[in-house]
């Protein structure tokens, strides 16, 4: 049997919930540790397992691998999610980090004193930057984003477009494609069952998170 | 004949370097449009040619690549400079990622009113965290995946040699690292972009941060 795929990360979404939906679109089971307190994460550093002393850090195939696009491309490519060549490759590359730039911004809200601004930004650069690209560009015809068939880019947009609506709700109004996209998306298995109450999937945010985080991470919060 | 492979930044460093480095190492030919004024810049964006409105932008193989580790891997799978299977590629992956986030803390360093803190930052995160995994990793090997050379190495050699601009005396305690960057500039391609007149951009000057933030708004958070 496969040794099994382990997660370690604390108890949050942050940057290792993009991994999560991989796997589990990919179909790979994985368990997690999590980081609860500042002595569990220096215990790791302490250990060596750690190749930069940062999480994520996903056990799998025998290694540690760190660095979340590194750890998300060599998901990808095991599991037949990174396109058929390398043009399709850059393509799906291309709209993945547009992806985990928006998703960044969001994941640095619960950090800020004053989100307002952030959420503002957020919301104009959703509308004006990178919806419109999903929408014109990728969806007018495809079922999926690049290549005829699904990719780590269907799966971030579809991570990323829950996460907006979780602050904007109607955020999809003016992108219909987008929206029939996440339809299809969501009715896949797989999301289908990740997206019930009980499975791996990371509530948003709450009153700990920016807490714990800090904590086991000592972050230094940003001075914007 | 190809189509020539053009780059659209402004003039200087920034997240254009590494491109610029990788482009060199894999002996491809590039010409530059450089952005000069803040016109220039939304000229680009009112053409609709940049995805996501934001430079770097490189034109190669008739498209028009945005975000810069798409455009380095890109290069690399291209050139045969990315591993010969996932196992390689993942270690290149993980070693290339860290030494961009070393980068990216130098590249900053214009931007920020007092530059002290981010200076011992950078200088102790060097010391502590990254200069160590480069050093075990080189201790036998020419190169750092894989018996061949790869984007790994060549962000190798380009951070060091920023990291020797800010502090010449970092490698110091990092002997492997030191004869690693010996070696790689002793080969050709790097050899001649180290020389005066070639595409490499020097170190941030006075006019640096001016003339980014004028021409893309950045706010330095953003950088």
């Amino acid at each position: 049997m496969a040794q099994r795929v382990v997660l370690h990360y604390f108890n949050g979404r942050g940057k290792m919930e993009s991994i999560r939906w991989l796997l589990t679109v990919a179909e790979v089971e994985f368990d997690e540790k999590f980081l609860d307190t500042r002595e569990e994460y220096e215990k790791l550093v302490n250990d060596g397992v750690l190749m930069f002393q940062q999480v994520p850090m996903v056990e799998i195939d025998g290694m540690k691998l760190i660095q979340t696009k590194a750890i998300l491309h060599y998901i990808a490519e095991k599991y037949n999610l990174h396109g058929k060549d390398l043009k399709d490759r850059v393509m799906i590359n291309m709209y993945s980090e547009g992806l985990m730039d928006l998703m960044e911004m969001i994941m640095i809200l619960p950090f800020l004193p004053d989100p307002k601004p952030k959420l503002d930004e957020i919301q104009s650069k959703a509308n004006e930057r990178y919806l419109p690209v999903y929408e014109k560009v990728a969806l007018t015809g495809p079922v999926y984003l690049v290549g005829g068939k699904l990719s780590l880019a269907d799966v971030l947009l579809v991570e990323c477009t829950l996460m907006l609506e979780e602050k904007f709700p109607a955020i999809l109004k003016d992108f219909p494609n987008v929206k029939s996209f996440q339809g299809r998306m969501i009715q896949i298995p797989a999301i289908n069952r990740f997206l019930q109450p009980g499975s791996k999937r990371k509530p948003p945010p709450g009153e700990n998170y920016a807490k714990t985080a800090i904590e086991v991470f000592r972050i230094k919060l940003p001075t914007q």
